[in-house]
């Protein structure tokens, strides 16, 4: 586009542009944002690629995720250490499946890594549980957030070994009418 | 060398290098960590770059480059406009900021302003170039005929500020109204069909609005998943309640209660059976309602009936003996029922207890009827007007004879021509032109609800924000959480006002092709308005209602008000005769007319008989009938289609709770018979497959050093045809070629795109290595 930017070569904002949903300007206003966050560990040239990784706690105290309720889950299932620890890769493809032009299927398996606490690959009823917990702030009493999981177990599992996996998460998910947000 | 490959190694190589381009072009979709995209991406790349050119060969290989070259820019090309076309869209940030304070169901009614401010856009354009222009440019100048100048017994007043607000004196005199046209058939060097092309974009205005609406309807309804809402209820709750564009702590926390509430409600509607004592009262005090509701809207449909009468007759007596309230009062009377009456729905609804939702859509269906009886209402009187004015034309052209006649005083016989005497057209008197009165009728009206929605705004947000905010220091109670408080933005009440607007802008745009342009404008200044008030001085709504539910409600509103309003303008059209001195049909018999005319003057005789032939009642009738019939026949599929789907949906769980089984079962027996030695090979594969994944299990196991187990390794190959795959969408772009650029629609309320389906779920979720499974991951 002529802009001079010495940030990127033309090649990995092709190679960006290639593997998520964004455009060249948004990668570069990405790349500001990520700098914000810890100027003195990030390198402002990416050219030759550095290994730079951002801890858990500064990325969930930006202001988009901030008010999150499942802002740590969402930073861990997508850190390759599944702590936490965010490459620039890692946050541009966070941003990328949380953007509004990334499709329904992609969000659903996101949203199944995100909702699965324990990282077994079901959603069990102590996963469940915790989602709630985390969404009602714990204003709930226990009885009343044993008989939502029960329900939404009940609904949602379509083999009977009475936790969700991936296929009945994704059948329920994607006949919701609210799910893209 | 690649010269030596044969022809089918050739086709084999073709074939992978189109998969590799197929990957490169769906890569942003897979649900795979960046690190393992991007390896991926370099790796095809450098395949493809390195085979390509191998491909094409002798003379046809420099056409297979140059083709695979322009290929290469025209994918630069495209994602370059995408980009561009990313950046045009307006007021983008704008609305993030709403979205980020007030959720999503707030930032959904400025999405839909700016939706029809794009769809006004379009409409300006097509009046603005085809109709406005050529007048202005190519048509007789101003004062050359009688309808294009002001008559001269109200010159001296024309240019009068007053007068100009009212839409009278030289802006009555323009482009801006019918009646200034001309109804001359070619004009200019172009040799332009004016009249045709008028009659032509008030049909293509119409016929563009409602392939929009209908466009987007489906679209909608495509999203939604054709969903039986109540069979998901908890889950729906637990997992898509929360707004992940919230950012704001105050709207959190709202959010956060709203949606204890909303679970508390659900668990004690689940717990509780349902109340039966009192219902005859509760059925009672809803009939009630329903009849003081009803009454309401009588009594507001007769007072505008009243008040239309009664400006008949002042206009009648002459506007000038009378207040300025008097003069304006249709359109006072109306922009207050419509700001009063829906309060008192409101308070109304308070008797009859219902679910808040459904108390919502009954709300809005009654503001509805409420706007509709208004309209209509509106519409009549202005029919009777229409019809008195029709009949004055008679009279006036007796008149105008008798006028001519006089001119000559009587100096000439009765068969002798004389040198036409050259009178100003300021002079000649001419007719009532009701065509112009009512497109003047519709833009007062139109003006004058803006100023009402703005000043509303103005007075009932901002003024109560700054008294709430100032006098909340010398006040005995408090009242930013007592009383007034601040307000709430209305999202339900603002669309519906909008769709309103819009299908008064649909009902007066043949008679004034200046109300897209003004629409256009308000639209502009409405945005800006509101997004800083909204800012300004409200707070995010306690109860919050996602915006999705009531999509398509508002789209389907919007279809029925494009119906009813484009209904009195077609009624015009066909049955008044136009008017015999002004605007582009004068002189014909109908404005229809123009057609007919046309067909005979510009086009071949045979095109002519044809047309004839094909509006002819004894084949339009059978085609209208036939399409009937196809809407019953699609109706009816449709619904088997949704019966079969619940069907396969129960059998789907019977089949797989069997499956779940029947696996077990076979993992007991094999166990038992294999020993310990199975139980590394096997059972694990088993076990990380007892849910149902569409998988098949011929995938190559692991060699493992197990001694002598080469026969268990066979049996473990057996394909367990677990479930069929997934089923690939319609509409899946595998029969578009390579480099297929995923395009996001950007279109009201609701936004997705569409690319192919895709669940590879056959890696790992950290490393993304197809080896193992998380559970087996171990860091490199």
């Amino acid at each position: 586009m002529g802009n001079k930017q010495t940030i990127f070569t033309d090649e990995q904002l092709d190679a960006y542009q290639d593997c998520t949903f964004f455009t060249r300007k948004e990668i570069l206003r990405l790349h500001g944002r990520y700098h914000e966050l810890a100027p003195h560990l990030v390198p402002m040239d990416y050219t030759n690629e550095p290994d730079v990784t951002i801890p858990l706690a500064l990325i969930v105290s930006m202001p988009e995720l901030n008010e999150n309720p499942f802002r740590n889950r969402i930073v861990e299932s997508f850190s390759e250490d599944g702590a936490g620890n965010l490459s620039f890769n890692d946050f541009v493809d966070m941003f990328s499946v949380l953007s509004e032009t990334a499709p329904r299927e992609l969000k659903a398996i996101y949203a199944f890594k995100i909702y699965d606490f324990n990282v077994d690959n079901f959603l069990c009823k102590e996963d469940l549980e915790k989602t709630l917990n985390k969404l009602t702030r714990e204003e709930l009493s226990p009885e009343e957030v044993t008989l939502v999981c029960e329900k939404a177990i009940e609904e949602a599992d379509l083999d009977g070994d009475s936790k969700l996996s991936f296929a009945d998460f994704e059948n329920m998910i994607t006949r919701a009418p609210d799910f893209l947000r | 060398k690649p010269e030596v490959l044969s022809p089918e190694e050739l086709e084999k190589l073709k074939e992978e290098v189109d998969e590799r381009k197929k990957l490169i072009s769906t890569l942003r979709g897979k649900p795979w960590p960046m690190r393992k995209k991007l390896l991926t991406l370099r790796e095809s790349h450098e395949f493809v770059e390195k085979y390509e050119g191998a491909l094409g060969k002798g003379k046809s290989r420099k056409l297979y480059a140059y083709k695979v070259m322009m290929l290469k820019k025209w994918m630069k090309f495209q994602r370059d406009f995408e980009n561009f076309k990313t950046a045009c869209v307006p007021w983008e940030m704008k609305i993030k900021e709403i979205e980020s304070h007030f959720g999503s169901s707030v930032a959904s009614y400025f999405i839909f302003l700016r939706w029809m401010y794009g769809i006004n856009m379009i409409l300006f354009g097509l009046t603005f170039g085809l109709v406005m222009v050529p007048e202005a440019l190519m048509g007789r100048p101003y004062g050359s005929m009688p309808r294009k100048t002001v008559p001269r017994a109200d010159e001296a007043n024309a240019m009068d500020f007053a007068v100009l607000w009212d839409f009278g004196g030289y802006a009555q005199y323009s482009v801006l109204f019918y009646g200034y046209y001309n109804s001359q058939r070619a004009i200019g060097w172009l040799k332009f069909r004016m009249p045709l092309s008028y009659f032509l974009v008030g049909v293509g205005t119409v016929a563009y609005s409602y392939m929009v609406v209908i466009r987007t309807m489906a679209r909608n309804a495509n999203e939604d998943g054709g969903g039986d809402n109540n069979s998901f209820n908890f889950s729906w709750k637990m997992f898509t309640s929360w707004d992940y564009l919230i950012g704001n702590p105050e709207t959190a926390d709202n959010k956060f209660a709203s949606i204890t509430t909303s679970f508390k409600e659900a668990i004690l509607e689940e717990q509780e059976s349902r109340k039966d004592d009192n219902i005859h009262l509760t059925r009672f005090l809803r009939v009630l309602a329903n009849f003081l509701v009803l009454c309401c809207l009588a009594g507001s449909g007769y007072l505008i009936y009243f008040v239309v009468r009664r400006s008949q007759k002042f206009a009648l007596e002459g506007l000038e003996s009378h207040s300025w309230w008097e003069r304006n009062e249709v359109n006072m009377v109306m922009s207050l029922l419509g700001m009063f009456c829906p309060m008192l729905f409101d308070v109304i609804s308070a008797l009859e207890n219902y679910h808040p939702r459904i108390a919502l859509q009954w709300q809005l269906g009654r503001i509805f009827a409420l706007f509709l009886g208004n309209l209509y209402t509106f519409i009549i009187a202005l029919m009777d007007e229409i019809n008195l004015k029709v009949n004055l034309e008679e009279v006036l052209k007796l008149n105008m004879t008798i006028w001519e006649a006089s001119l000559y005083n009587g100096t000439l016989g009765a068969n002798s021509t004389a040198p036409p005497i050259t009178v100003h057209p300021a002079d000649i008197p001419r007719g009532p032109c009701w065509e112009t009165m009512v497109g003047q009728e519709f833009v007062r009206l139109i003006v004058s609800d803006t100023m009402t929605t703005y000043i509303t705004l103005l007075i009932g947000d901002f003024l109560r924000a700054v008294l709430v905010r100032f006098l909340n220091y010398c006040w005995c109670w408090d009242l930013e959480a007592g009383f007034p408080s601040y307000s709430e933005f209305d999202v339900s009440g603002n669309v519906l006002g909008l769709i309103f607007n819009q299908g008064m802008i649909w009902m007066g745009a043949f008679y004034a092709p200046c109300l897209p342009a003004l629409n256009v404008l308000r639209l502009h200044v409405s945005m800006y308005l509101q997004c800083w008030a909204v800012m300004c001085c409200n707070v995010p709504q306690e109860r919050v209602f996602k915006a999705s539910g009531s999509n398509n409600f508002y789209m389907a509103m919007l279809l029925v008000i494009l119906f009813l309003s484009t209904l009195p303008a077609i009624y015009t059209i066909v049955t008044i005769p136009p008017s015999f001195d002004c605007g582009p049909f004068s002189g014909k018999s109908r404005m229809f007319d123009v057609i007919q005319e046309t067909l005979e003057s510009d086009f071949p005789a045979w095109f002519g008989k044809v047309f004839s032939y094909a509006s002819n009642p004894g084949l339009v009738l059978p085609f209208l009938l036939l399409m009937v019939l196809a809407i019953y026949y699609l109706q009816s599929t449709s619904k088997s289609y949704k019966q079969a789907n619940l069907e396969l949906k129960k059998k789907l769980q019977t089949v797989s709770r069997t499956i779940n089984k029947v696996l077990t079962l076979i993992q007991y027996l094999l166990y038992s018979l294999c020993g310990t030695l199975s139980e590394n090979l096997i059972c694990t594969k088993l076990c990380d497959h007892t849910s149902p994944l569409p998988l098949s299990l011929s995938k190559k196991i692991e060699k493992r050093r197990v001694g002598n187990t080469e026969h268990i390794k066979e049996r473990a190959t057996i394909k367990f045809p677990l479930l069929p795959p997934a089923p690939r969408p319609r509409g899946a772009t595998e029969s578009l070629g390579p480099y297929q650029v995923t395009s996001g629609n950007q279109h009201p309320v609701f936004r997705g795109s569409q690319t192919p389906r895709d669940t590879e779920y056959d890696c790992c979720h950290r490393c993304g290595n197809g080896k193992h499974f998380i559970d087996r991951h171990r860091p490199p």
